[in-house]
């Protein structure tokens, strides 16, 4: 297909709604995954505030025991596998290739797939609710609380294929972009030259292909004890329970640094910005960031500390723990040396950023505490750790995220979101979030363990669970002010120009939004920040000088990802035919998109 | 297309398929890991039998081990054969590195129905369930490996599989000497180096 500046959609011609199903196009996909997680994002909300409401006063009964370790299950499974790991997707698809000055990713079906798979396997998991059996051991599931002795419904089943269907999904994104990072970078674009952002991007690549291979195998392991009576968390035959423990934390801790290591590119994106000052020192934020890749890999057991490992592992775990708190703060110190002396806009990304700063940082204090073994048996499996992981997983990656919707939403759909409400936005999460997360350090140190559906009064905890869900409350109506803000800004929002901010970086030097083939020339650049640099990059004309190949799209992708979801639905369902029948489809469509004609 | 060129312009050389291909097999390192690392924590942990000492067959899987390996010799062979545009020997390779693959998979299926019935289910005990995961899986990438190396075949035979198609050749090449290479591994820890006591 030949898309020029008269026909900037090349995919005019055929209906919409099919032309989204089958588009190869980054931005597209990019858009897909941003609504779909964050529609994901609001069940994953409304989990919390049910959790809430069922927390609010002592020996409440809003909801039975059961119900509550669906709820917690689906929350924590939900907002790491469905809105976080996604939204971040939302913005490597979109913002990498423009960053780095591709044209598309390396492999755009590819990357159609992983997302049809992502939303696919998101559906199946939040299927169980309609069978009445939601997962229910936890994000975690630890064995053999997962064995079929235990949990003999088909809750476990849902959860451990559905996560195996998810890790497909990012695995098959993960090796997509380290090929398109490593080599489809615009001429000049060296690697010490790319943003930041798609630098946390790269390294967070790299943990996915490492880390999701591990609990891949748990998982089979889990289904295998489940459908064929094999041993590997059976004690009765010798097995150790503790082998899914070190498997899943082997990838969990990594885990970790996929959902936060995003988010710090994005926010050395908006500080910057906002600040009009190169990042300070970019190279250190760089190593510190594959620093913490790479130690985040020797950590896991720190999660295991009450399973009683012996004294030279707890040490060990206790120390290389505390390690990662030095790249961590060296970040932190690079982003408030960025602002300083800078003139500062506050804007609403930029209010967003510094608030991820500083919450980060209280999250990352709290997990220097239980990285000390001794002090960890006191917080295990209370509130105190809850406190800790919201801390860094909301105010770090949530709050991170919502500054980067803001900065790139112009970029994105053309229109600014209106800074009134987002200011609105802002207040009430950060507020709201501090009311409902920091009370639970205390209640944690109290006594009140997590996982638990009720409380007696004798605890003495419930005027801070009170406060707890009044600021969940708020946090929730927040998401709300987000979500009029969208539906405002889509009538009435104010048009950005190419630049709206005045940014530095490569995706801000084409109309908002871009055409299709991104970059009417091949970009060419001399700095690290061109658009901050006289001669730091060729000029990009409005229209293309010559008309530009777009590859147009394909339905193998879907129907791929069709056949690979009817397979564990299979499975799932015990039914060998259903399995082969969609192995088929799956085999079939593989080869038709190999063997279709799909010029790059 | 006008921009062919511009298509094709990459930041290292590189193809880009095969950069990706390379993460693949990153990815399936930790796979392959994690299997044997659970294979030799659990060794000699079975509480009943049969124990590894009891079941393998050194012998057989030796001459199994040995076709795996040829196979591969085969697979280079057929690179050269398809890089320098060698139609009648690109087939002859071809179709013997997928013979010699599939020989190795009636090979393991004999393995593994004997082992059901002299006893050792994958339910049997810890060596069942690790034994048949870890070798089961790797069988299942020698499988894909033979059903890409036939559609190879078929596209050599149909003439399309010229020189400028080399890099489909070497990337199912790097795939093969894969799950060669991590054979290898495989049959040295499960059946050359058996640990532990028996149950
Ligand atoms: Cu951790």
């Amino acid at each position: 297909m030949e898309a020029t500046a008269a026909t900037p959609d090349s995919l005019e011609s055929s209906s919409r709604l099919w032309s989204w199903i089958t588009t190869t196009d980054h931005k597209r996909i990019g858009i897909l995954y941003g609504a779909t997680a964050f529609v994901f994002l609001l069940i994953g909300g409304l989990e919390a505030m049910l959790i809430r409401w069922q927390l609010m006063k002592p020996d409440n009964d809003f909801v039975s025991a059961e119900t509550f370790n669906e709820l917690f299950t689906m929350h924590g499974t939900t907002m790491i596998f469905l809105a976080l790991m996604p939204l971040s997707a939302a913005f490597f698809n979109f913002i990498i290739p423009l960053q780095i000055g591709a044209r598309d990713v390396a492999f755009p079906r590819l990357n159609a797939f992983s997302y049809w798979v992502f939303l696919l396997g998101g559906l199946f998991l939040n299927a169980s609710f309609l069978f009445g059996a939601a997962p229910d051991a936890g994000w975690f599931g630890y064995a053999n609380l997962t064995s079929i002795q235990y949990s003999p419904g088909v809750n476990i089943d849902f959860w451990a294929m559905g996560l195996q269907i998810l890790g497909i999904a990012s695995l098959a994104a993960a090796f997509n972009f380290i090929a398109t990072i490593i080599n489809m970078r615009a001429p000049g674009m060296k690697l010490m030259r790319m943003p930041v952002f798609t630098w946390m991007a790269f390294i967070t690549q790299f943990i996915i292909v490492t880390a999701f291979p591990v609990i891949t195998v748990a998982l089979v392991f889990l289904m295998f004890d489940r459908m064929f009576g094999a041993n590997f968390y059976n004690p009765n035959a010798g097995g150790d329970l503790l082998l899914w423990q070190h498997l899943f934390w082997l990838f969990g801790h990594p885990e970790v640094y996929i959902l936060i290591l995003p988010t710090m590119g994005m926010v050395s994106e908006i500080l910057p910005t906002f600040s009009r000052k190169p990042l300070f020192g970019y190279p250190v934020i760089v190593y510190s960031g594959i620093l913490i890749g790479t130690i985040g890999w020797g950590v896991w057991s720190h999660h295991m500390f009450a399973s009683g490992m012996g004294a030279a592992a707890d040490t060990y775990f206790g120390a290389a723990s505390m390690l990662i708190a030095i790249p961590t703060g060296v970040k932190i110190f690079n982003w408030i040396a960025t602002m300083w002396g800078g003139k500062i806009r506050f804007t609403t990304p930029m209010l967003f950023s510094i608030a991820f700063i500083m919450l980060f940082t209280i999250g990352g204090i709290s997990g220097v505490m239980h990285a000390s073994p001794p002090t960890d048996l006191q917080q295990t499996d209370t509130y105190f750790v809850v406190a800790h992981l919201h801390y860094v997983l909301f105010g770090g990656a949530f709050m991170g995220i919502f500054g980067a919707i803001y900065y790139w939403w112009p970029k994105v759909f053309g229109r600014l979101l209106n800074e009134r409400l987002g200011k609105l936005h802002f207040w009430l999460a950060f507020i709201g979030l501090n009311v409902t997360f920091f009370p639970m350090h205390l209640i944690g140190m109290l006594g009140m363990p997590r996982r638990v559906y009720t409380y007696s009064a004798e605890l003495g905890v419930g005027g801070m669970n009170l406060a707890a869900t009044i600021g969940a409350l708020t946090l929730g109506f927040s998401t709300l002010v987000l979500v009029y803000n969208i539906w405002h800004t889509a009538a009435k929002g104010e048009k950005a120009g190419k630049n709206p901010w005045g940014a530095a970086t490569l995706e801000w030097a084409m109309s908002s939004p871009p055409p299709v083939y991104n970059f009417s020339v091949i970009p060419e650049v001399t700095s690290r920040l061109p658009l901050w640099t006289v001669g730091g990059m060729n000029e990009i004309p409005d229209v293309p000088p010559e008309p530009i190949h777009v590859p147009g799209g394909s339905y193998w992708p879907v129907l791929a990802a069709l056949g690979l979801v009817g397979f564990f639905t299979g499975a799932l369902m015990h039914s060998l035919w259903v399995a082969l029948a969609a192995a088929a489809v799956l085999v079939v469509s593989v080869f038709k998109w190999a063997f279709e004609p799909f010029e790059m | 297309m006008s921009t062919a060129a511009i298509g094709h312009y990459t930041s290292t050389g590189q193809d880009t398929r095969k950069i990706a291909f390379w993460t693949f097999i990153g990815s399936e390192c930790m796979l392959f890991g994690t299997l044997i690392a659970t294979y030799l924590s659990y060794e000699g942990k079975s509480v009943v039998g049969p124990t590894p000492q009891e079941i393998l067959n050194i012998p057989l899987t030796s001459v199994s081990t040995f076709v795996l390996l040829m196979s591969s010799l085969a697979m280079v062979l057929a690179l050269a054969a398809v890089m320098r545009g060698d139609t009648r020997y690109s087939k002859v390779w071809l179709a013997t590195t997928a013979v010699l693959g599939a020989v190795f998979l009636v090979f393991q299926a004999f393995e593994f129905t004997q082992f059901v019935d002299e006893g050792l289910k994958i339910s049997t005990n810890l060596f069942g369930s690790t034994f048949f995961v870890l070798t089961g899986c790797h069988g299942l990438h020698v499988l894909v490996g033979v059903i890409w190396l036939a559609t190879l075949l078929i596209m050599s035979a149909r003439g399309k599989l010229g020189p400028e198609k080399a890099m489909n050749v070497e990337i199912a090449g790097l795939y093969w000497h894969f799950v060669d290479v991590v054979w290898i591994v495989i049959f040295t820890v499960v059946y050359l180096i058996q640990r532990g006591p028996a149950a």
